[in-house]
């Protein structure tokens, strides 16, 4: 087939909304493509990539003992040898005892309480991503593999509605940035396929690292939309999607992003 | 006075559209009881909203403006001073010669007529059409008639 035309009808089925992952033959592309070669070094480098600050917090709450005297390294290992680096890659994994999609974050908290006996925390709580970008950071290299089949097939499927449904007084969709116009420019801003493959990120914008549900909040926000509590089942549900959206990606947490 | 000041520093541009600046321009947006109803014929919408005359000096404003046009943030468009246009949608250097001032409205008041699917906002669409809009823009256009009016205005000067 002619590429225009292919392409004419990648165009044509992304509208429908019949598209997956990052469409067919779209290749999916860390956000790391698209950084200036300074970024790209700032990110590789430990001692100049910022986000490691979060990474050590995180380390640091690992050791420190809950409630009951325990901490998570009591189980997983003083630098968290004992958690594998393959699972954490495989996140969100379907839990049988909740019968629902369990993130990363989620799996954080569980322990958290149940093992740690300690008080809830929120969702997104700064605690939770520390520990998040500590524990995700352990499997930085391997490669994103989120099980979408199965159990999983359902809340994969509201993910990716919710990806290809236009929101918000702007009217755009997530697919309207991420996949449509990949490479444009939003005024200085080169738009990227809008991975998760780095997350927790640090931004430059504002300085810090942000949770994935985060960045959901602030293009839902941009778009003047409604959006959401950190945490919430659209929110875990476009997670499921958008991690499997960048399955075959390395993990870069944490990564650095404008 | 709500009115946005453009302030041009590298990081001011990650603010692309106005929704992170929470309650500045609350009062700005028409309410949905104003919407005035307008027909599209032949791919164009030949009056003006509310036989509202528009000011072309204004409309240069608004299309660089994050909060209201920001049309600047999609479109090449011959505003020097306007640094880094988007690459989104096609320039509007010279748009003057190609579409007539009715074309050029309907495509300002709701582009969705003619392309369904695309990215640009409706600026004066029926916000009944919106979906999970946030509270504050609930009901409200983007752009208020003479808003729409003023940016016709200007664009019918690109030639
Ligand atoms: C008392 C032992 C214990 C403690 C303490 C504990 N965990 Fe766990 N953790 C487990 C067990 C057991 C699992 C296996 C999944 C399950 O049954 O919940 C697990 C699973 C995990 C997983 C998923 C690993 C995988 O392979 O899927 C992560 C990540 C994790 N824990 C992190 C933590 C963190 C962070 C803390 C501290 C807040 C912590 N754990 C504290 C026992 C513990
Ligand atoms: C108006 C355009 C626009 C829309 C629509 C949009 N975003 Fe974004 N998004 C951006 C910009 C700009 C960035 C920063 C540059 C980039 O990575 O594309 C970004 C970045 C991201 C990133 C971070 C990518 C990385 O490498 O760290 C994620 C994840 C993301 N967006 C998810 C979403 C989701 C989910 C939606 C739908 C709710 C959405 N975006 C809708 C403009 C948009
Ligand atoms: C989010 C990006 C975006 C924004 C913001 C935007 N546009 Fe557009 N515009 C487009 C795209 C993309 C097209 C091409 C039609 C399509 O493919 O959807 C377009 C098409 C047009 C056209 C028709 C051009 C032609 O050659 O036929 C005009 C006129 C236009 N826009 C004017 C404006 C004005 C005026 C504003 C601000 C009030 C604006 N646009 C804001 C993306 C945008």
């Amino acid at each position: 087939m002619p590429t225009g035309k292919l392409s004419l009808l990648l165009v044509t089925s992304l509208l429908a909304g019949t598209v997956s992952g990052a469409g067919p033959g779209n290749k999916p592309r860390s956000g790391y493509e698209f950084l200036s070669p300074e970024t790209r070094d700032m990110q590789e480098d430990e001692f100049s990539n910022p986000g490691f600050q979060t990474v050590d917090e995180g380390a640091e709450l690992f050791i420190t003992a809950g409630e009951n005297g325990k901490s998570c390294a009591s189980c997983h290992g003083d630098r968290g040898q004992k958690l594998k680096p393959r699972n954490i890659a495989s996140y969100p994994v379907y839990s049988e005892q909740l019968e629902k999609p369990v993130t990363l974050q989620g799996q954080i908290h569980r322990c958290w309480t149940e093992r740690l006996g300690k008080p809830a925390m929120k969702y997104d709580n700064k605690d939770a991503i520390r520990l998040e970008t500590f524990v995700r950071n352990l499997a930085e290299g391997r490669r994103i593999d989120v099980e979408t089949g199965g159990p999983m097939r359902p809340y994969y499927e509201a993910g990716r509605e919710f990806f290809y449904k236009p929101t918000g007084q702007l009217d755009m969709a997530c697919a309207h940035c991420h996949e449509q116009y990949v490479g444009a420019r939003l005024r200085a801003q080169v738009l990227t396929q809008g991975q998760s493959n780095g997350f927790p990120t640090y931004r430059l914008a504002n300085n810090r690292v942000n949770s994935l549900h985060e960045r959901f909040r602030q293009c839902q926000n941009l778009l003047r939309a409604q959006f959401q509590k950190a945490g919430s089942d659209d929110y875990i549900n476009l997670e499921v999607f958008m991690h499997a959206r960048s399955n075959g990606l390395r993990i870069e947490t944490p990564a650095i992003r404008f | 006075m709500n009115r946005y000041i453009p302030v041009l520093t590298s990081l001011a541009l990650a603010a692309l559209f106005s929704g992170s600046v929470p309650g500045a321009d609350q009062k700005a947006a028409p309410e949905s009881v104003d919407y005035i109803k307008w027909q599209a014929a032949g791919y164009a919408i030949a009056k003006p909203l509310g036989s509202l005359t528009g000011d072309p000096a204004v409309g240069r404003k608004l299309v660089v403006d994050r909060k209201k046009g920001n049309c600047i943030a999609c479109h090449l468009l011959p505003v020097p001073e306007a640094e880094f246009p988007g690459t989104v949608g096609p320039p509007l250097v010279g748009i003057a010669h190609r579409l007539s001032e009715g074309e050029l409205r309907l495509r300002v008041v709701d582009i969705k007529q003619l392309f369904p699917h695309s990215i640009m906002p409706g600026y004066y669409r029926n916000p009944e059409n919106y979906i999970n809009v946030k509270k504050k823009f609930r009901g409200k256009t983007i752009l208020s008639p003479q808003e729409v009016e003023d940016i016709v205005a200007w664009l019918t000067t690109l030639q």
